[in-house]
């Protein structure tokens, strides 16, 4: 006679979702492109400058459209910044070539096709992967890199809070 | 042993009174193995027979006394000498003397406490036996049977849901609900997550049961994670305004009840952790605690059903007994 009572597995009361919420572009947009390689300089003094363009609408970047000029060391230097002041693993960056470097090599070395093309992705990927991280966005050593024409390498290194909290 | 000449030796049984009756439970040994014992709840009196057989009919054997002990004790892994006895009850069955043949004597644990379940974790056990001994000059011959002891609780009185909204400034804010904070062993986790803002790029989402091992005290506390269970609820980037339902079924999982503070030797907690993973990899997590419980075997039937009952006896027979306030019967 006993009856097993059964557990109410029925789903908890929501919200019905505003269509607007539904259909609308994600509050998490961010896409950056690494692009258009271009080689400047003449001779022992040449190296490599790539576009870097940002698209978002997250509120924490200034721009929500920008698009700046950085060559490899570039890249470098934001590793070694975030390293420093963030808590967070920044990701590898595509190696330094330094084989590509030496003379009497048979190809072009760091100017090689191919090897640009590989190096523009891993760069890409890097940024992207940083740009993405909530700690990273703190950081003003990102926001410089990302949307001002040209790193200031004697800037305050700090965060990049819209409003400072006081006290 | 005797090494010279033949000594006489016995081996000895503890067989239960009720071992034709008494439900077994499965318990994991140490080593991983599942074994099954007779099963006893806190107040129940544990009686049987210690069979004495010699080994070798027709010699005598000397002994220091014949006793039966009930015994409860933790033992940590990390300082194996040392059991902590928390009950051990004594009963002599025979005073020094000698066998002439083998002998069986009766024993009765009356109404006995066993005020823990029984526990073998990753550092710490707790068990429940039987040791009966016959003493001797060189060494005593004993045998051990092992007992289960679960203990039982009944529907909590209060029962709150968990509902909070964490998040990370600016970034990811949810709130999730789980509709109690207590769930009994069989039970199922009905919750769910609400998106309030959702700026990072979010693959998917699952809920972990992890269960904690405490032991120790003090600044030698040691904390011994497990993972129980994962099970992913969303698959899939959420917006703002969406809710994901959870369902988790715990009977599934290897699960104990929630045990605190136990004769302040340790303590067995359980946590729901709630992850949600980005398409980077990077893991957002918010844990949070639940007690666990174990439902009673024994069918209980409230007052008002017992009325109906009563008064049904007055009707005419054709309607079909309903018991919507009746407890669960299940088998564990």
């Amino acid at each position: 006679m006993s009856q097993p009572t059964v557990a109410d597995t029925r789903r908890l009361c929501s919200k019905p979702q505003d269509l607007t919420d539904a259909y609308g572009p994600p509050s998490n947009f961010l896409e950056i492109d690494v692009f258009d390689p271009q080689t400047v300089g003449v001779g022992r003094t040449r190296y490599t400058v790539y576009k870097v363009r940002m698209r978002t609408n997250l509120p924490i970047f200034k721009l929500k459209d920008s698009c700046v000029t950085r060559r490899y060391s570039d890249f470098e230097w934001l590793k070694t910044e975030l390293e420093r002041d963030s808590k967070i693993v920044v990701p590898p960056l595509p190696g330094k070539a330094l084989k590509r470097q030496l003379p009497f090599r048979g190809d072009e070395g760091i100017f090689e096709d191919s090897f640009i093309e590989e190096r523009r992705v891993g760069l890409e990927q890097f940024i992207n992967r940083i740009a993405g991280h909530p700690l990273a966005q703190n950081e003003r050593c990102l926001h410089m890199f990302l949307q001002e024409e040209s790193i200031d390498r004697n800037y305050i290194p700090g965060k990049a809070y819209v409003w400072e909290c006081c006290g | 042993m005797s090494f010279f000449g033949f000594g006489q030796s016995a081996d000895i049984d503890i067989v239960l009174n009720d071992a034709d009756t008494r439900k077994k439970a499965e318990h994991k040994s140490e080593d991983g193995r599942k074994d099954k014992y007779f099963l006893f709840y806190d107040g129940e009196t544990v009686a049987g027979k210690v069979n004495v057989n010699l080994k070798y009919p027709g010699k005598r054997l000397e002994h220091n006394g014949i006793k039966i002990e009930f015994v409860g004790q933790i033992e940590l892994y990390y300082d194996r000498g040392n059991h902590h006895e928390f009950v051990s009850l004594v009963k002599d069955l025979a005073r020094p003397g000698e066998l002439t043949q083998s002998q069986s004597f009766d024993f009765e644990f009356t109404h006995v406490e066993k005020p823990y379940e029984s526990y073998t974790g990753q550092n710490v056990k707790l068990r429940y036996f039987l040791r009966a001994t016959v003493g001797r000059r060189l060494n005593d011959i004993s045998k051990e049977l092992d007992i289960v002891v679960h203990t039982l609780s009944t529907y909590p009185e209060l029962n709150s849901s968990i509902k909070m909204e964490v998040g990370i400034e600016d970034c990811l804010h949810i709130e999730f609900e789980y509709n109690k904070s207590k769930y009994h062993l069989k039970d199922v986790i009905v919750g769910k997550i609400y998106f309030l803002l959702v700026r990072i790029k979010i693959k998917h989402m699952e809920i972990d049961i992890i269960k904690r091992e405490t032991t120790g005290t003090g600044p030698n506390v040691y904390h011994e994670n497990d993972t129980i269970a994962k099970y992913e609820i969303m698959d899939g980037a959420p917006v703002r305004g969406e809710s994901i339902p959870i369902r988790l079924f715990l009977a599934g999982y290897e699960l104990t009840p929630t045990m605190r503070d136990v004769n302040k030797k340790f303590s067995v907690r359980y946590y729901l952790n709630l992850v949600l993973i980005d398409e980077e990899e990077r893991r957002y997590f918010k844990q949070q605690e639940i007690t666990l419980w174990r439902k009673g075997d024994i069918v209980r039937k409230s007052m008002s059903h017992q009325a109906a009952i009563a008064s049904q006896r007055f009707e005419s027979s054709s309607h079909p007994e309903k018991s919507p306030t009746q407890e669960i019967e299940e088998n564990s």
